[in-house]
């Protein structure tokens, strides 16, 4: 392993290119591990305008926008953060299933939607983290209590665990195409349970007696600056997002290379060494 | 492929029958969770009955997990799965056939937990048809569910502590849908639970259609 450490390390600095796989990539290429420049810089340019973007979210969450009459604790500056947390949830494992999707359709049967839907769920999950959290602490300032059984909480919940088992799978270690196979597969399951559990906690909740927290009970008259501050929050989390899953995506092509050919690759930067 | 899957359903039953693990060894288990259960919140009556249906179906939850294990440990050893493979049944055959093998464990083991419930539990069994009607279609989505990942996860040097990360969270709407189907039944208003028998119904055809089309390519694979 240690040997080949250091050329796996050069290319993590270097960052290889962005979507090829290790078949597309010629073996010069890969051995300097250079990548095309046009797509580092547009990944650049997405972090940047990310970091640029929750920034401002967070100047204008906490500075400019005004206390609402309801929220005089100052939570509801939550909005800011939470809503566009949960979207990206949605947008992260939605990409996962349409990738899990075309991996298994025959004719679009890639390595890359594989990378892709696990990038794409690791963020997702991530995200589910996040949006569990802020809508714990919401709940604990604005009804009392940390957790109360909606359904939306209790599914968001159950995505969480959900897919944590979907990554255990993606992690036990096996022959490349076997893990896409079994990983789609496992992550077409687990989505078209997502309706099913919804709609039962729905069932369950109104057979029940009539909930104590409501959340459709929360009016909040979004304006002026806090709503142009939560659609900043949507489109820098949107990018937040991108930004990881093109760095997620880039750990798996170059994890797969240094399995295979990481070998080659360490004795052609060692040749190159040697001749220099 | 029926011809197939009641060829496979017959082998496991057969493998059951002569060495008696599951009655030996997942019905114990499910009676020790029963006792647990009783333990952890008795020995008030008034706590115990609401909550027997919810406890009579984490039971089988658990149980499940134990039987698919128990069905592809069948397959792991002798290279029993390859003969499977080379046997030219058909892929869904063999996923019907396993299915229905653990759907017939699981009735027999719901049947000794439902005495059980009554026995310690004081819960009032009525609504019978409700009751068996449950059962039936819980266990059909559990059983088909359950062969799904059990394939997916049976290679795996991981396979028993994984198996029961993906298996448990996919069977909440079960658990919901039959524990709420009891609960109206034992409480004398059978007519309540024809919206969870729906929902059962619905888990248990999509997941035995995910199964048969899904199972030969992760037969391959595992």
């Amino acid at each position: 392993m240690s040997r080949l450490d250091t050329p796996r390390d050069a290319r993590l600095d270097g960052t290889a290119d962005g979507e090829l796989g290790p078949s597309a990539v010629s073996p010069k290429a890969m051995a300097s591990g250079r990548s095309s420049p046009s797509a580092d810089v547009a990944v650049r340019i997405v972090g940047t305008l990310a970091l640029v973007g929750v920034a401002a979210t967070v100047w204008l969450g906490l500075f400019v926008t005004p206390n609402a009459v309801d929220y005089a604790d100052g939570t509801v500056r939550l909005l800011y953060i939470h809503p566009p947390l949960a979207w990206v949830m949605y947008v992260a494992y939605g990409m996962a299933t349409l990738s899990s999707l075309l991996y298994l359709w025959p004719r679009t049967r890639h390595a890359r939607f594989d990378r892709l839907a696990g990038a794409s769920a690791e963020v997702g999950v991530v995200f589910t983290g996040l949006t569990l959290v802020t809508g714990s602490i919401w709940g604990r300032t604005t009804w009392g209590v940390w957790w109360t059984w909606d359904p939306l909480l209790t599914t968001t919940a159950l995505l969480f665990v959900l897919y944590l088992g979907y990554l255990a799978l993606r992690n036990v270690p096996g022959d490349d195409e076997t893990v896409a196979r079994r990983s789609a597969i496992a992550g077409l399951i687990a989505f078209l349970d997502v309706p099913i559990v919804f709609f039962s906690v729905s069932w369950w909740r109104s057979l029940h007696q009539p909930p104590t927290v409501d959340l459709a009970s929360r009016h909040l008259y979004v304006h002026g600056s806090m709503a142009w501050t939560l659609l900043l929050g949507f489109v820098s989390f949107t990018l937040t997002y991108s930004w990881l899953v093109v760095h997620r995506y880039r750990l798996a092509v170059l994890r797969a290379r240094e399995e295979h050919e990481g070998l080659e690759v360490a004795l052609a930067e060692r040749w190159a060494e040697a001749v220099k | 492929m029926w011809r197939d899957a009641l060829l496979v359903c017959g082998k496991d039953l057969r493998i059951e029958a002569r060495s008696r693990i599951g009655l030996n060894q997942i019905a114990p288990f499910a009676a020790a969770v029963l006792l647990l259960f009783g333990l952890a919140l008795g020995p008030d009556r008034q706590a115990l009955e609401p909550a027997a249906a919810g406890l009579f179906w984490i039971a089988v939850l658990l149980s499940v997990v134990l039987a698919v294990q128990r069905s592809f440990a069948l397959e792991s050893s002798d290279s029993a799965r390859d003969g499977l493979r080379l046997s030219g049944l058909d892929p869904a055959g063999i996923f019907l056939g396993k299915g229905a093998a653990i759907v017939a464990q699981l009735l027999v083991l719901e049947a000794l937990l439902t005495a059980g419930v009554a026995l310690l539990f004081g819960a009032r069994l009525s609504g019978g048809l409700v009751l068996l009607a449950a059962c039936v279609t819980a266990s059909i989505g559990l059983a088909a569910v359950g062969v799904v990942y059990g394939v997916v996860s049976s290679g795996l040097r991981v396979r028993e502590t994984l198996l029961p990360l993906l298996l448990l969270p996919v069977t909440a709407p079960v658990l919901l849908g039959a524990t709420k189907a009891w609960n109206a039944a034992l409480a004398g208003t059978p007519a309540h639970a024809g919206i969870w028998l729906s929902l059962l119904a619905i888990f248990a055809i999509l997941y035995v259609a995910v199964g048969i089309v899904a199972f030969g390519p992760l037969l391959e694979d595992s």
